[in-house]
């Protein structure tokens, strides 16, 4: 079923049994891909030689494979997802690479996100983030008719575009700063544009930027690097929106 | 045995505000006092989470993955059911309950499907109020759409994102809850078993994914939101973590297993490339609004391009065979009627696994444009995989296995027969029957999340002392040791054939002879060969690393080794089952023209079965299904 | 919350000093440009300015407080930034970020020491070799001081190579202020970039054809 020419790449892995552990780069050859592999499934085909050679296969966080949990996380050749455009590292096929490419694969690399092993890493600092702030409280039950606060169309989308955000972290992982600003600014911004947001808005900006803080992300300084890394195309936008709603806040 | 639901009699209109004033409370002052465990954070668990937190009560919560927010029910695209009747087209809370029951086939509870029905509209309004950015028009009113066969305008979307709203949605509560410190968060950690004490279940056994630590959580209650099982395929929409294994682990405790043979088959899913395929992707049934399916009427055009084939010599089979609903057929029609084409030799692309859908007279119709602002990312996703561009050439399709139906059994109040479990969305079997509509399965996620499981574990509650089982109690300490010794066993086989291997090789098994359409020499076949590659397992994985580790191999070892069993189950059900129904199709048991025919004179049961041992045959206990409501009728959709 | 302590809070007290300060070298080239209408230009113009000392005060203790919290923050994140990447990708691929943006640290520190080093040399006087006296009219002659200073020797290079340095933390200092203050949306973030990159080559040139048309021989 498979296309006859098949490529043979040389993958230089990062490997990290814990946290702890200094880790270190690993070479291996991953043969008989096709166009038609994704990446994941190209690591998968490399794993299942190293489990029968009695290795540890390389651990790599994944789950959905359809480019929406948000679990997968690799910075292939530097770029976090592989570098095409808005998509996730398990969408990413290797029609993209070529027979004899050789490939670095690094885990997200942040003070916040430490190494789990190999390519895993801990982002329980976004759920920090959002654990500050990043809902609207209200109770299960006895909320209002969905059509009693009117969202014109532009509102929806607008807070639609924002909350496509899936949290993989890559905005982070690209940052020279490390910082989740565009995770935060995403769920402010969505927030604080829809009715049902407004009224926690002041409190919420300044609660999940210090909660940023906290977690151990860098500041942003606009470099707009995660922007361009984002397997979801979010817009940094949503930042300078962020920083909008925290002047409010200043003000109240 | 012949199973009771408890369902409430009456006018079906008032059984659930009559149940909900029937059941017992627990007093406010008391709530923080009782322990609930939730295992899974999807639509179900999540909200269950956030909700009984918000209650009072003190929650722990346990999923896989490494944040609530990834859970599986975020890949669901087109949308959620709800009889609003914002658009006037004739819907109603009466007409939800009719299409979910018929479209089920009749094999689902009355009631149950009712009160689903019935809260569909609070379901909308809170995940408003949460911020989920429904699709909206220019007037700022929720906008809706019809979807997977309904003939009202009833699905709520966003964008083809719905899934994903509504679970950040309900992460968001979570999160909250968190927050204020109700509920207790274990993410990467997995429940390997359940802890019944004195017949009720009373806490769960973990393992901690990073550390490998196994660990108990005592509570007072056991609620299961751990989603379905058709990984058991193998290739499958799931995604790769999701099991039966927290289900299998209630299941091999006592708890029942319902109607496991009701899979349901996606239309429209990218097809199969290779060997080495870990998943299979869905493409939204949206799609089927605009796109037309068809094959090559001869088998000599299987060659050509699609666009060098004549429209004369195109087989538009949906709107041939099922003129009124068309190319909107519901999922398991248009599922076999796909596979139909391809088992007559009229398949397209590799292995002739594969029919186009095709959007050209959308396109012509309506503009490409517009077929972008309704599909672009849809159209995006299917050329980042298949490198196609589909606004050129016709997609190529192919069904895939995408829902369970079947689950652990439960009574109307979600619980179990082991009293204390409860089990919530896809994991009960409960109001899907078998065969689930369009948009159905985020609706059922958060109405038992929301708004039954609330109050129904409350009625459990309050009749039981909080804190009966202490952590140090005996089978906490058995389970530990039980669990440690399958999982040394696993480690310890170092064998020759690796866990994905295996995996793959079930998989073909079950998709070959129990996928889209059975037969009892298949399903005899499967039953005679699951045991024997099971015992090949258990002589010749091969799983490297330790169990004091991460060590996703142990992890996907434990989970094949549960799918060993169960798919066992599974066809056992299917063989039982002499009868055609929704996603189980019996090919002995079809009309002339192709279609499904179910025995209600002696199949309109769920069928429910209990664990013997794993080389025992279970038992079979009954609950017979009684429509006072909807009239038991051949469900057509010509 | 607080601004000094938050995320946003310092990036929003740094944006606003920093854009004033971006007024002023906007102001001052303006003022040095009347070099350019020879030394009556320029002397009467540095006379004028000197004849309001209150308000030569005021504004130098200004720029001051602005210079102090724009370095103090900008040390304080860049700081916190690098502590927050702490281990480099060994394949390093930047798709957005730029030079001007990622040495914003180093840009403006070698513009804080040639600030120190231009004071000294042009107001306090203190640098070898620097030509004062007074003009025909008695003005202090601002013209000679500079044509003196910049007709040879390592004088200007240190002030074109600062001059860069000025460029390059402008490029994404001046567009970077319209995204901190939120004044932007997606369609006129690019253009705003672009605007900031251009405006501050304008100001680069404007600066640099001091010393360039002083070396060249031209100013005498």
């Amino acid at each position: 079923m498979s296309d006859h020419k098949t490529m043979t790449l040389t993958l230089i892995v990062w490997r990290q049994k814990g946290p702890n552990d200094p880790g270190k780069f690993e070479t291996y050859t991953a043969k008989g891909i096709t166009e038609h592999h994704s990446f994941l499934e190209m690591l998968d085909v490399v794993n299942e030689d190293l489990i029968k050679e009695g290795k540890d296969p390389i651990a790599f966080d994944h789950d959905c494979r359809e480019g929406i949990c948000g679990m997968c996380s690799q910075v292939v050749n530097g770029v976090p997802h592989g570098g095409q455009e808005r998509t996730t590292v398990c969408q990413l096929h290797m029609r993209t690479f070529k027979d004899g490419d050789t490939i670095y694969i690094e885990p997200w690399r942040a003070r916040a996100f430490p190494v789990t092993r190999d390519l895993i890493v801990d982002r329980s600092g976004l759920d920090n983030i959002i654990q500050a702030g990043g809902y609207t409280s209200c109770h299960t039950g006895g909320v209002a008719d969905g059509n009693a606060l009117l969202i014109p169309k532009e509102i929806a989308d607008y807070a639609m575009d924002a909350a496509e955000c899936i949290g993989c972290g890559a905005c982070v992982a690209s940052c020279p700063n490390s910082s989740a600003m565009l995770f935060t600014g995403a769920k402010v911004a969505q927030l604080a544009a829809l009715p049902q947001g407004k009224a926690e808005a002041a409190v919420r900006v300044c609660a999940m930027t210090d909660a940023l803080k906290e977690s151990g992300f860098g500041n942003c300084s606009n470099h707009y690097e995660c922007e361009a890394a984002c397997p979801k195309g979010i817009s940094v936008k949503f930042i300078a929106r962020l920083n909008r709603e925290y002047q409010k806040a200043l003000l109240k | 045995m012949i199973l009771d639901g408890k369902c409430p009699t009456g006018p079906i209109e008032q059984t659930w505000d009559k149940h909900r004033f029937d059941l017992k409370l627990v007093n406010p002052a008391n709530k923080r006092k009782y322990k609930v465990i939730v295992v899974g954070t999807g639509l179900a668990g999540g909200a269950a989470a956030a909700s009984l937190g918000e209650l009072g009560y003190n929650v722990e919560a346990f999923c896989y993955q490494d944040s609530p927010r990834r859970a599986h029910s975020i890949a669901a695209q087109g949308g959620i059911n709800a009889a609003k009747n914002y658009p006037n087209d004739g819907d109603s809370v009466y007409r939800l309950f009719y299409d979910t029951i018929k479209g089920g086939d009749f094999r689902a509870r009355e009631a149950d499907v009712w009160r689903l029905a019935q809260v569909s509209n609070n379901i909308i309004d809170q995940c408003v109020a949460q911020g989920v950015p429904f699709a909206r028009d220019y007037a700022g009113y929720l906008d809706n759409r019809s979807f997977g066969g309904a003939q009202v305008s009833r699905t709520f979307f966003a964008r083809g994102q719905t899934g994903q709203q509504l679970l950040l949605g309900a992460y968001s509560a979570l999160a909250r809850q968190i927050k204020a410190g109700t509920v207790k968060m274990f993410p990467r950690t997995e429940m390997l078993d359940l802890i019944v004490v004195d017949g009720e279940a009373k806490g769960i056994t973990v393992r901690d994914l990073v550390t490998g630590e196994l660990r108990t959580h005592v509570a007072d209650a056991v609620v299961l939101a751990t989603g379905g099982y058709v990984n058991v395929f193998y290739l499958s929409t799931n995604a790769m973590g999701c099991s039966v294994t927290a289900s299998w682990k209630a299941h091999r405790k006592g708890a029942f297993f319902a109607n496991p043979c009701y899979t349901q088959i996606h239309p429209t899913c990218i097809p199969q490339a290779g060997e080495y395929q870990s998943k299979l992707t869905l493409m939204s049934e949206s799609l089927r609004n605009d796109g037309r399916c068809w094959v090559p009427k001869k088998k000599e055009d299987l060659g050509k391009k699609p666009s060098e084939i004549a429209e004369e010599d195109r087989d538009y089979y949906l709107e041939r065979k099922y003129p009124s609903f068309g190319n909107l057929a519901p999922r398991d029609i248009a599922s076999r009627a796909a596979k139909e084409q391809c088992d007559d030799g009229r398949g397209v692309g590799p292995g002739g696994r594969g029919v186009y859908l095709d959007f050209s007279s959308s396109i012509k119709r309506l503009s490409e444009d517009t077929i972008r602002e309704r599909y672009g990312n849809l159209f995006e996703m299917y050329e980042r995989i298949t490198a196609d561009n589909a606004y050129k050439t016709p997609m190529r399709i192919y069904p895939a296995p995408h829902y369970s139906m079947g689950g652990l059994w439960v009574d109307y109040n979600c619980m179990s027969n082991i009293p204390g479990l409860f089990v919530l969305g896809e994991a009960n079997f409960s109001v899907h029957g078998a065969n689930r509509l369009g948009a159905s399965a985020l609706m059922q996620g958060l109405a038992d999340g929301y708004f039954v499981i609330p109050y129904t574990i409350g009625g459990y509650l309050a009749q039981t002392k909080p804190g009966k089982v202490a952590a140090d109690h005996p089978e906490c300490k058995k389970s530990i040791e039980e669990v440690q010794a399958y999982n040394n066993k696993l480690l310890s086989i170092n064998g020759k054939r690796t866990v994905t291997d295996f995996m793959r090789e079930l998989g073909s098994l079950m998709w070959e002879n129990c996928g889209m359409a059975r037969t009892k020499e298949s399903l005899e076949e499967n039953i005679k060969k699951i045991p024997a590659l099971r015992e090949e397992f258990w002589q010749n994985v091969k799983v490297t690393g330790s169990g004091a580790e991460l060590n996703q191999q142990l992890e996907n070892a434990g989970r094949t080794a549960d799918f060993f069993e169960f798919a066992e189950l599974l066809c056992r059900d299917a063989h039982h089952r002499n009868e055609s129904c929704g996603g189980h199709f019996r090919a002995e048991y079809q009309s002339e023209d192709g279609e499904a025919q179910r025995d209600d004179a002696n199949y309109c049961y769920v069928g429910a079965w209990e664990f013997k041992g794993v080389d025992k045959e279970p038992e079979l206990h009954k609950e017979p299904l009684k429509f006072e409501n909807v009239h038991l009728a051949v469900r057509s959709y010509k | 919350m607080q601004i000094t302590n938050s995320a946003v809070g310092r990036k929003l007290l740094m944006a606003i000093t920093g854009q004033l300060m971006v007024l002023f070298v906007i102001v001052h080239m303006l003022g040095n440009s009347s070099i350019f209408l020879g030394a009556n230009g320029i002397n009467a113009y540095a006379k004028h300015l000197h004849d309001l000392p209150p308000l030569v005060w005021a504004f130098r203790f200004s720029m001051l407080a602005f210079i102090l919290v724009h370095a103090w923050f900008g040390i304080q994140v860049s700081v916190e930034n690098s502590a927050a990447t702490p281990k480099k990708y060994s394949v390093q691929k930047h798709l957005r970020a730029t030079l001007s943006s990622k040495s914003m640290i180093w840009t403006g520190v070698i513009i804080a020491l040639f600030v120190i080093y231009h004071l000294l040399h042009f107001t306090v006087h203190a640098i070898p070799g620097v030509v004062t006296g007074v003009d025909a009219i008695g003005r202090f002659d601002v013209y000679t001081m500079v044509v003196n200073a910049f007709q040879s020797g390592l004088v200007p290079v240190i002030y074109i190579a600062a001059m860069i340095a000025v460029f390059l933390h402008l490029s994404h200092g001046v567009g970077s202020f319209f995204q901190t203050l939120g004044w932007n949306n997606a369609n006129t973030l690019p253009k705003i970039s672009n605007t900031s990159r251009g405006f501050s080559f304008v100001l680069l040139l404007g600066y640099i054809a001091i010393p360039v048309v002083i070396l060249a021989g031209i100013l005498k």
